[in-house]
């Protein structure tokens, strides 16, 4: 196949990614429940048990905390341990060792240690899975200094990205939507990184800067071509990584557009659009705004199990074009 | 560390392991350390009292036999994992004394360069990955560290230190069990001080020996007096064996006693003068070992007063360094968050 138009699913780009990084260091392995012969509740490891063995491919109890202990451990002593969570609402049984350990390891030790783990968490709602197995818990990790956490939009920085984050002397955090997982776009051969803290302009627009994350950016992107037509000329900000927040990509863009739409699915209070917004009311970009700055994010309700519930606690592309043409028609 | 020749260990056959295990200047150097740790203590708390040290710390004057017994049979490059009442078994891994007192006075001579502090003091070139200020924080970490050595094949044993609090927290049960599924070798070593901060194991545990969780998780548990240097050491000197030789962890309890109280908050309310007089009077580790070298001929009182007057200038030579030493720059506040700005 011609690689300059291979195309996988986002899924199977974190799977390559995976063996990628297990063939080139042996120190890399993999943790988490039902990884192995099950191929992970989504199907994220697949078939790699068959491939690297149980040795390397682990299934753990159903043991969140303690595995993400192990992990972690593993990691100061020299391994390069991936952990899978089976979903991002399983970090709340791991905060401890997120957060106290992996964290803060490094700093509290004076800089004799590293912890290079990554941990994985498929994120998200839209799958009817209900309130404890479709949050968007990003911002609260990347709260935390000593953890870098990103969120990969594209089949293609999945891969990258992932590959960047088992290269990383640090603890990295990759939260994966579960709606993108089969999503398919084009992923390079072999081995290639995306670097960690650097956001990517998706389209280049004048009139307005959609600052998005994750899911939100094919989003975004969708409203930006419906607006298209109506003349409305829109800049995506596909965000990647929230810790460390690439905040000069987005000064960069405010100050060409002069208006900053945020749109993430977490709860929009306290979230990663309030930090994006703040960090360009700072900054000298403020000085351009011609327009107050918008957030688009979930509704302050857990996710509900009724699909037209659950679809309305998060922005869709309506809501999106709605806003946008708000701000740049001068509405708000 | 060597065995004892055959001959020597003939005429001890009727001794204590440890005095059939070790020669005669190694069992000195035991006292040495024992005394080392409790005058460390000793001379943390004076410098606490003083103004010196700030914030905290958690004292184990008391279990210095537990810690040493523990450290005994591993070698320099086997790992722990340590608790918040972790100078014990700091200085018993082989750091010095100096560089924990740099680290209590928040100096950059420190362990961790004045961020840990007593909470958080570590020596990992000695294989200590660090007291830890969460109860059982270290546990699974101590089973990563284990993983890390069969994985590798380094053939490292790990030891984890955790309180009788700890035994409550589920990071305790989690990693135990993925200790014995995956025959890590890790031992589990729990100092039962009989009180977790307040409140004692009788009103917070449902067993009566915390060495009867290990039989939920198929491993030995193995209770011994951690007041008795020599009880301890052999216990671990099997776990120990037991784990190099891939048969997977082992719980040792070792019960024990603080003298002191949870922490510079503690009234002592919650225990009797007399139950902690008993104790410092007719349990004191230190006392039980070195009457013990004494009584079968180790050491005399000479040797034993050499050893008081080497730590005593020890440890005012490292209150001396500690306080000489030079403060980080506030510059540096954001050193060590990550990897590159090391």
């Amino acid at each position: 196949m011609d690689a300059a138009v291979r195309e996988l699913s986002y899924a199977q780009a974190i799977q390559e990614a995976m063996a990628i990084a297990m063939d080139m260091d042996e120190r890399v392995f993999l943790m988490g429940e039902d990884i192995g012969v099950y191929g992970g509740a989504f199907q994220v490891t697949g078939d790699l048990v068959e491939r690297y063995g149980t040795d390397r491919v682990i299934d753990t109890p159903i043991s969140e905390l303690g595995g993400a202990g192990v992990a972690v451990g593993a990691a100061v002593t020299g391994m390069r341990p991936i952990f899978e969570f089976q979903f991002s609402d399983f970090a709340t049984l791991a905060m401890e060792q997120i957060v106290n350990q992996a964290a803060k390891m490094r700093f509290m030790l004076g800089g004799e240690v590293s912890v290079p783990v990554v941990m994985r968490f498929p994120a998200g709602s839209g799958t009817g899975a209900a309130a404890q197995h479709s949050q968007s818990l990003e911002a609260w990790l990347g709260h935390v200094p000593g953890l870098k956490v990103i969120q990969p939009a594209t089949p293609h920085d999945a891969k990258g990205m992932l590959l960047a984050a088992v290269a990383d002397p640090d603890p990295v955090m990759i939260f994966e939507h579960k709606l993108l997982y089969k999503m398919k776009g084009h992923v390079p051969e072999g081995h290639y990184t995306v670097p960690i803290g650097k956001a990517e302009i998706r389209r280049e627009g004048r009139d307005l800067t959609i600052v998005a994350t994750s899911i939100m950016v094919q989003k975004a992107l969708d409203a930006a071509a419906a607006l298209e037509g109506e003349g409305i000329d829109i800049e995506v900000v596909d965000l990647r990584t929230i810790r460390p927040i690439d905040r000069q990509t987005i000064i960069d863009s405010v100050k060409k557009t002069s208006r900053l739409l945020c749109v993430y699915e977490a709860v929009k209070t306290l979230g990663i659009g309030a930090e994006v917004s703040a960090l360009v009311a700072e900054s000298e970009a403020f000085d351009y705004l011609d327009a107050p700055i918008v957030r688009l994010g979930g509704a302050e309700t857990p996710i509900p199990y009724n699909p037209d519930l659950e679809k309305a606690t998060v922005p869709q592309v309506p809501d999106i074009i709605a806003a946008a043409r708000d701000l740049v028609k001068g509405v708000r | 560390m060597a065995g004892a020749s055959k001959a020597v260990a003939d005429s001890r056959a009727n001794l204590p392991f440890v005095y059939r295990q070790y020669s005669p200047e190694q069992l000195r150097q035991v006292l040495h350390k024992m005394y080392l740790i409790r005058r460390f203590e000793e001379g943390a708390e004076e410098c606490y009292m003083r103004g010196l040290i700030h914030g905290t710390m958690h004292l184990s004057i008391g279990q210095e036999a537990s810690a040493m017994g523990i450290c005994m049979p591993l070698a320099e490059d086997d790992q722990i994992t340590s608790t918040h009442r972790g100078h014990g078994h700091c200085i018993a891994k082989g750091a010095e004394v100096s560089r924990m007192f740099a680290e209590f006075f928040g100096k950059t001579t420190g362990y961790c360069k004045g961020r840990g502090g007593s909470m958080h003091i570590a020596d990992v070139a000695k294989g200590n990955l660090g007291a830890n200020g969460i109860v059982a924080g270290g546990i699974p970490i101590a089973v990563g560290a284990a993983l890390s050595s069969k994985m590798m094949k380094t053939g490292k044993v790990v030891v984890s230190f955790f309180g009788d609090g700890a035994n409550n927290e589920g990071a305790f049960h989690e990693a135990l069990n993925m200790a014995a599924i995956w025959k890590l070798p890790v031992i589990f070593v729990c100092e039962n001080n009989g009180y977790g901060m307040s409140t004692s194991t009788a009103r917070s545990t449902a067993v009566k020996n915390i060495a009867e969780r290990a039989a939920a998780y198929s491993m030995p548990g193995v209770i011994v007096n951690g007041n008795i240097f020599s009880e301890v050491a052999e216990a671990s000197f099997k776990a120990v064996e037991r784990a190099r030789a891939g048969e997977g962890p082992t719980l040792i309890e070792s019960k024990t006693y603080r003298h002191r109280g949870h922490s510079k908050s503690d009234r002592n309310r919650y225990r009797t003068k007399e139950e902690i007089e008993d104790w410092m009077a007719n349990r004191d580790p230190i006392t039980l070992f070195e009457t013990e070298l004494r009584d079968f001929g180790f050491i005399d009182d000479h040797g034993i007063q050499a050893i008081r007057d080497a730590v005593a200038k020890e440890i005012a030579d490292g209150i001396e360094f500690a306080r000489a030493s030079p403060a980080p720059e506030i510059a540096t506040l954001e050193n060590y968050v990550y990897t590159e700005h090391a």
